[in-house]
């Protein structure tokens, strides 16, 4: 038997193994658990161990017999050599051994004679290390957004790791951040002109959008490759370049703070990313299907109004949800053009609560959750359409 | 017949055109061409607001007298460095009621006194008094001649109308404001920040791109970072980032890893030990470089993901035949196949970081070290409040950017559109 395999498989899922306690020890040490060290190398001592007796017992076993009695015996060793906690903790790491074990399952004394293992090793390990560390990165954040909206100030100042929620407190107590957000800092009324004006940016693009897109796609007229190619050169050039010229217009036409100068400005800014996104899927429409339209005698309104839009209703939707986000999460001109906290957006509310550094984190954070909850929520349940969406349109971004 | 039928289609062509081409000309073409206007133009934010004649009407009994009230206009040009030409002024009066010793400048006809005051300079003020006299001598209501507001009218230039224009503003772009290490920073930033998104693009796309359990789920998260709004995230990461009472600090510091919390957001530089070498790294820089990786690799990993999951999978079982391990099939099937899509992601990627305004404004506000091009446009335009000046940062920006997609047009234009 070579050992070489051996010897490179016991490392790598050993750190492996180990990253992921570490990263179970982190979120433990955020629940308030006082650890102090990782024990980085008393701990790979222990994964090489388990390892090396996953490979040892090889088949003489059952594989789920096996993989228990491994995470048994780690999760005692464990709790023989290291300091005391409480069982939720031992709990997890029984749970994450068994993890473990379970995917390491295919590796045996045969498995390591192949040939290409040691890179077979390597690109699975880094595999397996990648979708932890993504979701890792990804979620922490949100995961800390979340639970700090539920904590105090003085809590986090005193002990800024403890983010334990303590749900023996009467429930307006947990919840108190939201209802100081939506009470004092009239976060209701911000929720109603964000959605008024997403919902009618998207309503104004697509009836501005519709007939352009289709002209674009369909019709023969002077200056179309012109027209269609400067749409994409226009969608390229950012809002910081467009907002001193349009800060002085608006204020001398006295357009700023109002949600009619936000609607004017959005529609325009997404109008050629959803006339792009919507021609492309127009020309993809038979042509034969308008021709007996024609020949039914509709006209041009006729033909867009009741052949194209039911015909292109997935793209219709994919638009409109990306030109929603965009709406949603719009930030700069929300800053530049309202002053005014009757006329706020979420976004410029949440920024205008940092203004004063006297406010407390949570609200922060809760009015945070407030903004990205819902388009979270519409990106998780419309998934199909809006990744079709941010596909087509994430020349932008 | 066939010559009205193509006019008719023209006509309907721009017709239907014709709304959404004027929107998008008002609001973003007009506004690329208002810029070159400002930059040469001394403009500040405060003379934005075109100056206008005002007048403040306060009444004075007179004791003695009670047919008599004395009225005391004060009248003011509200800009400060702006002159308003031919002002007018007008008010109007009760009836039986008459103006008594009335300024030569003023006339009164069918209860209304009118007046023409001329010029008026920047700064000007006046107190302008009118003594007014009921026709019975009867008692005058004071109530009702406070209620009567004056009518005032003026021309003024507008700053933004004038025909006078200056070099100045972009004399100082150049010279007085470190132009070329606001070059460096945009560029630093633009490129670490495209190929580090592209790096971890493709690493997630790879991953995703086999076959687990919770997969769709995991496609799902990838994207999260993307379509969560600025506000929140960047908020959220200064949060974490904080040196005092911040997540991360607390963390480093709880397991030993560091002795001091460091202040990943608001220090310019950090001296790094490697390999015995000393270097100076840009600190604050760095760390927004990686909020944007964070934030825009789903988006090369979404580009690249569907690329992958067109590569034909036999080419892989062949490869597998012939004998060739994983490392070799990524460099030899993989990579070629995704080069296309890498590089048009890197130059529309490098277009758009260079953009980027929000999530730098958001994380530190263009301090320690962190100053580009776009986050230079709002602090000369809205932080010094030189419009002027901001202007012809956004001219830079926007000569800069036209050179970019004149190189991705003459490069992978072509090619953009297979894709």
């Amino acid at each position: 038997m070579k050992y070489r395999p051996l010897i490179i498989f016991l490392t790598i899922s050993s750190v492996f193994f180990l990253s992921i306690i570490s990263i179970w020890k982190i979120l433990a040490t955020l629940q308030g658990l006082n650890l102090q060290n990782l024990n980085i190398n008393q701990n790979f001592l222990l994964c090489i161990l388990t390892t090396f007796l996953f490979i040892f017992i090889g088949n003489k076993l059952d594989h789920l017999i096996k993989i228990i009695i491994l995470s048994t015996l780690f999760t005692a060793l464990y709790y023989y050599l290291n300091e005391l906690t409480p069982l939720w903790f031992y709990l997890g790491l029984f749970l994450i051994t068994l993890f473990f074990t379970s995917r390491i399952r295919k590796y045996n004394k045969d498995f390591l004679k192949e040939d290409y293992v040691t890179e077979k090793i390597i690109f699975d390990f880094i595999s397996l290390f990648g979708i932890i560390f993504f979701a890792f990165v990804i979620l922490f954040p949100f995961y800390i957004m979340f639970v700090t909206s539920f904590k105090t100030q003085i809590a986090l100042l005193v002990n800024p790791l403890d983010f334990s929620i303590d749900f023996k407190n009467n429930l307006y107590d947990v919840f108190k951040s939201y209802f100081v957000i939506f009470k004092t800092y009239n976060f209701g009324r911000y929720i109603l002109t964000s959605s008024l004006v997403s919902i009618g940016t998207v309503i104004i693009t697509l009836i501005f959008a519709i007939p352009a897109a289709y002209a674009v796609a369909r019709l023969n007229f002077f200056g179309k490759t012109f027209l269609s190619t400067s749409i994409l050169i226009i969608y390229m050039f950012p809002a910081i370049v467009l907002v001193i010229p349009l800060y002085t217009v608006f204020s001398q036409l006295g357009l700023r703070n109002s949600v009619e100068g936000l609607l004017i400005v959005y529609t325009a800014t997404t109008l050629p990313v959803a006339i792009y996104m919507l021609q492309g899927y127009f020309k993809s429409i038979p042509k034969e299907i308008e021709d007996a339209g024609l020949m039914d005698g509709q006209n041009w309104f006729g033909i867009i109004l009741k052949i194209i839009i039911p015909l292109s209703l997935p793209a219709i939707a994919s638009v409109a949800l990306y030109v929603f986000m965009i709406a949603w999460n719009e930030f700069l001109f929300s800053l530049m053009f309202l002053d005014n906290p009757k006329s706020f957006t979420l976004s410029r509310a949440i920024n205008h609560l940092t203004g004063d550094a006297e406010t407390p984190r949570q609200y922060l954070m809760a009015g945070s959750v407030v903004v990205t909850l819902p388009i979270l929520l519409i990106f998780v349940y419309f998934e199909k359409y809006l990744v079709s969406g941010l596909t087509a349109g994430s020349v932008k971004g | 017949m066939s010559d009205t039928l193509s006019k008719i289609e023209k006509r309907t062509a721009y017709t239907l055109l014709l709304p959404a081409v004027l929107l998008v000309f008002a609001i973003v073409l007009f506004p690329i061409f208002a810029n070159i206007w400002i930059s040469f133009k001394e403009v500040e934010l405060k003379d934005i607001r075109i100056p206008e004649p005002r007048a403040k009407k306060i009444i004075k009994e007179i004791t003695e007298n009670q047919s008599q009230l004395k009225i005391l206009y004060r009248l003011r040009n509200s800009s400060l460095i702006e002159s308003i030409d031919d002002v007018k002024f007008s008010d109007k009066l009760p009836k039986n009621i008459k103006p008594i010793n009335l300024d030569s400048r003023c006339k009164f006809s069918s209860n209304k006194i009118k007046c023409n005051f001329g010029k008026w300079e920047a700064k000007y003020k006046e107190n302008f008094e009118i003594l007014i006299q009921h026709i019975d001598n009867k008692k005058i209501d004071k109530n009702i001649i406070k209620l009567q507001k004056p009518n005032l009218s003026g021309n003024a230039d507008n700053v933004l109308l004038t025909m006078k224009f200056t070099l100045k503003n972009f004399k100082k772009v150049f010279i007085e404001n470190d132009f070329i290490d606001l070059l460096l920073t945009t560029f630093y930033f633009t490129f670490f920040g495209t190929v580090g998104a592209i790096i971890f693009g493709i690493f997630a796309a790879q991953l995703v791109n086999q076959k687990f359990y919770g997969r769709t789920f995991m496609r799902s998260i990838l994207l999260f970072p993307y379509v969560g709004p600025v506000v929140a995230l960047a908020y959220t990461w200064t949060l974490l980032l904080d040196p005092n009472s911040g997540t991360l600090n607390a963390l480093l510091v709880n397991f030993q890893i560091i002795d001091q919390p460091i202040n990943l957001l608001g220090q310019k530089y950090i001296m790094m030990n490697i390999l015995g070498f000393e270097i100076k790294l840009r600190l604050a820089l760095t760390t927004v470089i990686f909020f944007e990786i964070w934030r825009y690799f789903p988006l090369a990993f979404l580009f690249i993901l569907a690329r992958l999951q067109a590569v034909p999978k036999d080419l892989y079982e062949a490869a597998e035949v012939d004998g060739a391990g994983p490392l070799k099939k990524f460099i030899h099937i993989t990579l070629p196949q995704i080069t296309a899509i890498i590089s048009i992601l890197f130059m529309i990627r490098f277009i758009w970081n260079f953009n980027k305004f929000e999530d730098i404004f958001l994380l530190t506000g263009g301090a320690s070290g962190t100053r580009t091009l776009p986050i230079n446009v709002y602090q000369q335009g809205f932080g010094v409040s030189d419009i002027g000046m901001g202007s012809a940062v956004s001219i830079v920006i926007v000569l800069l950017l036209i050179i970019f997609m004149f190189i991705y047009f003459k490069l992978i234009g072509k090619k953009a559109n297979e894709i």
